[in-house]
């Protein structure tokens, strides 16, 4: 085993326990954060990558994953936050040992998921497939638990985050990967967008936000 | 790296390039008014390019390229055969002649409105090029998809109206319904391929799979079903007399003319050369499918008064016709008889020639009508041959060609498919060799229909009296509409009165689809059916009738008793004579609403005894609403009213629906 791929590896489980993390995380200022250092280790892992394969596309997409997701978009929701002024409301989250115990149940599923799909790819490591399906059921199960909008939306963009470490790990580098990263980005923007518009709406009418998001029982 | 394509397909890419270029071009339009007049010329010369590639293709031998474009593994790959060929000159000729009338015709609208069809319609022209000489799945359906969705915002070009969007949604909503029928058989075709080659995209794969009968009857169906969702196969026709009225005209002629014909060229493209050998059962179920169509279209457009609507009613009987021919192809090519499959295939393509043609000249003529009279009610037009005399002798062209009157071109189609049906007797299954000929009645009574119909057709718009004031008003067409009119009326002489050329050119397609040789000689400049000593000459018979035309003017002029006198004519003993003691379009379509009312949906209104405004009106409504459409639409609310239950009220139950439906996914993967 190479050391590009030991690397990878170490990455990945990092990934796995930044996901966990969030999970379990209460406060969106330290959310925030943890999604900036999920950015972090998908854009080196992505770099890595592209120094095992050679393929100098890999580089694009890493800095541009890693401009926008350590950068930009952390950047963005802080500065929301403080305007919602929401940043250290404590969120009232289902015990969170059993949601822990869901997560890694969910972790095995993944695993088992994963094997014939790993013995597919033409990659460098075949568990980090596993990891990548495991980060997106854990972003699903985020934010299938949250209650604030905010904290809804840094769970799709962990998701986001999954799908392309996912597309990076099984696809080992195709152009398409790009043009991938870069679709789903613009869905991100729009997201945030849709931020924008939940802000408004809690401006004027705070009533309309908890029907739309169905905290009225 | 540059090897030479050859020049077919380096003329149909540049006429492609040219398209796309012109498309932009045409957003530029509100800010450099100057060009506007070159848009829609050089959208004619593009046209003319992919005819003469059309020709060389029907020429030449087949030739495949492999694009460089597409996603990565999975290129667009073309091909240009026979087939290919013989629509890409329909398409382009018939493209050209409307292409000419738009520059007319878009040369009075604003701006912002040319701009916008300037885009739509050349993004069309290029999809339908590319639909054409596609020869994969893949970028088949893309260039489908292009086509449906252009073609869609030309429907809608006047959204403002209500009218106007509902019709192009339905005509969106049927679009797609084909679509995915034509998607579920490329995909259940590409999924029987022999294990471990790689997935079938490419036509040439996908012929290669053999499927067994049973899959290739399902392929055969789907397609039948989504091909003919396009070309307007009854019960999926209804898009189209909702569509054809409220679209630009010559955007209905193109809808007309060449987006129905694809429907044409991909069921036989399915059926004849990416399926095995056809059972029975297709050519039956074609052939009836075909009847039914045209006989519903003759009658619906019998009783129609509004003209668009006629005459999208009277595209739905052509394609009937056309249809019933391919299915006669199939059922000589299940039993073998090559040679006769090929003269059923000639006819029904030369009938998607004349049809493109005729009906194109008619839309087209509509358009200058609509334009001058602001008028689509039959019952509101009249005695326009005096104001309009070029526009209504172009239109007399037409509509003696769509009549099958024997020097046009519509005779020579309905003779050849005429002569096909009575080719059935040589079927070895009795039932079939006895039953299939009646087909021949039938088609003998739709084109009289067809005939009747577009007599009130003509005679309600251009004949007797204005039946408004207003019509006083009507000034003839520009020069360019009269020189789009001028090219399809030419075409549909030069197709009726030179079949042995026609023939000719289609012989390679039927040929290539078929492996048959046809038994059509040419002979005499005109055909002859070889087995049957069948013939038909235009000159022969064009001196005929001279010769007992002159006969009868020589008698008339002997036996008369001196110089023709003017008079007022005779009305009839009645005292006031006025415009409206005219035959109307009711009035006229009155005998086949009353012979044929057991099929028809009919809602008159008759005038009271004190009625100050008496009128006479009647609609007729498609019985596939009330019987088909309406149901369906019920039972899919029913369906969604249930699953209105299931809606989650919160977020994350909805959430969590994903995420149970992910994991169910990948448990159940093997």
């Amino acid at each position: 085993m190479t050391h590009p791929t030991r690397i990878i590896d170490l990455l990945a489980a990092l990934f796995l326990l930044v996901a966990f993390a969030m999970l379990s995380q209460r406060r969106l200022a330290n959310l925030i954060t943890l999604y900036a250092w999920q950015g972090t280790v998908l854009a080196l892992s992505i770099a890595i990558l592209a120094y095992e394969t050679g393929n100098t596309h890999l580089y694009a997409s890493a800095i541009l994953n890693g401009l926008l997701k350590i950068l930009a978009i952390p950047a963005l929701l802080r500065r929301l936050a403080r305007r919602l002024d929401v940043q250290w409301d404590r969120e009232s989250l289902v015990q969170i040992p059993t949601v822990m115990l869901i997560g890694l149940g969910l972790v095995i599923f993944a695993f088992n998921a994963a094997l014939p799909i790993a013995g597919l790819a033409h990659t460098v490591n075949h568990e980090t497939v596993g990891i990548a399906l495991a980060s997106v059921l854990l972003s699903l199960l985020m934010m299938i638990l949250r209650t604030a909008a905010l904290s809804q939306v840094i769970g799709f963009l962990a998701l986001e985050n999954s799908l392309i470490f996912a597309a990076t790990s099984v696809t080992g580098g195709m152009p398409m990967v790009i043009e991938f990263g870069v679709a789903l980005d613009v869905i991100v923007g729009v997201f945030i967008l849709g931020v924008f518009f939940f802000h408004i709406r809690e401006q004027f009418d705070s009533l309309d936000l908890d029907r739309i998001e169905g905290r009225e029982d | 790296m540059h090897t030479p394509i050859g020049l077919p397909w380096e003329l149909l890419l540049s006429a492609v390039v040219l398209w796309s270029v012109v498309a932009l071009a045409s957003l530029l339009i509100p800010h450099v008014p100057r060009m506007a007049p070159a848009i829609f010329p050089l959208g004619a010369l593009g046209a003319l390019l992919t005819a003469g590639a059309g020709v060389l293709a029907l020429r030449g031998p087949p030739i495949s390229t492999v694009s460089p474009l597409g996603l990565p593994g999975l290129p667009f790959h073309g091909r240009l055969d026979a087939l290919s060929g013989l629509f890409l000159l329909l398409f382009g000729v018939t493209a050209c002649a409307i292409s000419l009338d738009l520059a007319g015709y878009r040369a009075r609208e604003h701006y912002p409105v040319a701009s916008r069809i300037g885009l739509q319609y050349h993004i069309l022209l290029a999809s339908l090029a590319l639909v054409f000489v596609a020869a994969d799945a893949y970028s088949f359906l893309i260039a489908w998809e292009v086509m449906a969705l252009s073609s869609y915002f030309l429907v809608v070009t006047d959204h403002h109206t209500p009218v106007v969007r509902s019709a192009g949604f339905l005509y969106l909503l049927i679009a797609h319904v084909g679509a995915l029928a034509i998607l579920a058989a490329f995909a259940i075709l590409a999924a029987h391929a022999p294990a471990g080659a790689p997935l079938a995209l490419t036509f040439s794969a996908l012929r290669a799979t053999d499927p067994d009968p049973a899959v290739a009857g399902l392929v055969f169906i789907l397609a039948l079903i989504g091909f003919g969702a396009k070309a307007g196969l009854v019960p999926l026709h209804v898009w189209l007399p909702e569509a054809h009225p409220v679209a630009p005209s010559p955007i209905s002629a193109l809808l007309s003319s060449v987006l129905l014909k694809v429907g044409i060229y991909g069921l036989l493209r399915v059926a004849f050369t990416l399926l095995p050998a056809p059972a029975p059962w297709w050519g039956l179920i074609t052939l009836a499918a075909g009847l039914g169509t045209a006989l519903s279209g003759a009658l619906l457009s019998a009783v129609q008064s509004d003209m668009k609507r006629l005459l999208a009613y009277s595209s739905i009987e052509n394609i009937g016709l056309i249809v019933a021919g391919i299915g006669l192809a199939l059922l000589f090519s299940a039993y073998g008889l090559k040679a006769f499959a090929a003269l059923s295939l000639i006819a029904a393509l030369y009938h998607c020639l004349n049809h493109a043609f005729f009906k194109g000249l008619l839309f087209l003529g509509t358009g200058s009508v609509l334009h001058a009279t602001g008028e689509r009610n039959l019952g509101r037009l009249g005695g326009l041959i005096h104001r309009m005399p070029q526009t209504a002798f172009l239109m007399l062209i037409g509509t003696l060609a769509i009549a099958g009157v024997p020097p046009l071109n519509g005779f020579v189609s309905e003779w050849l498919t005429l002569q096909a049906f009575l080719k059935a007797t040589a079927l070895p299954r009795p039932y079939l060799a006895m039953g299939i000929p009646l087909g021949a009645a039938l088609t003998a009574l739709v084109a009289g229909l067809a005939g009747y119909v577009i007599v009130k057709f003509y005679g309600i718009v251009f004949l007797g009296r204005p039946r408004e004031a207003k019509l006083a008003q009507a000034v003839e067409s520009g020069p360019f509409e009269r020189a789009g009119l001028g090219l399809l009326a030419a075409l549909c002489v030069v197709t009726g009165l030179w079949p042995a050329g026609v023939i000719a050119l289609i012989r390679p397609a039927a040929q290539a689809l078929t492996g048959g040789e046809a038994p059509v000689t040419a002979g005499d400049h005109g055909a002859r059916i070889a087995v049957a000593h069948a013939g038909y000459a235009p000159p022969l018979l064009w001196l005929a009738l001279g010769i007992i035309a002159l006969v009868g003017v020589l008698v008339l002029r002997l036996r008369s008793s001196g110089p023709a006198r003017r008079a007022p004519p005779w009305n009839c003993g009645h005292p006031v004579a006025g415009a409206r003691l005219q035959d109307t379009a009711e009035g006229f379509g009155q005998p086949i609403r009353h012979i044929f009312a057991p099929f028809l949906d009919i809602k008159c209104r008759r005038p009271g005894l004190d009625d100050p405004e008496p009128r006479y009106e009647a609609a007729v409504n498609d019985r596939f609403w009330e019987g088909l459409y309406r149901p369906l639409a019920r039972g899919f609310e029913a369906v969604f009213a249930g699953a209105r239950v299931l809606r989650p009220r919160r977020i994350a139950i909805s959430l969590l629906y994903v995420l149970a439906m992910l994991v169910a996914l990948l448990a159940l993967t093997p």
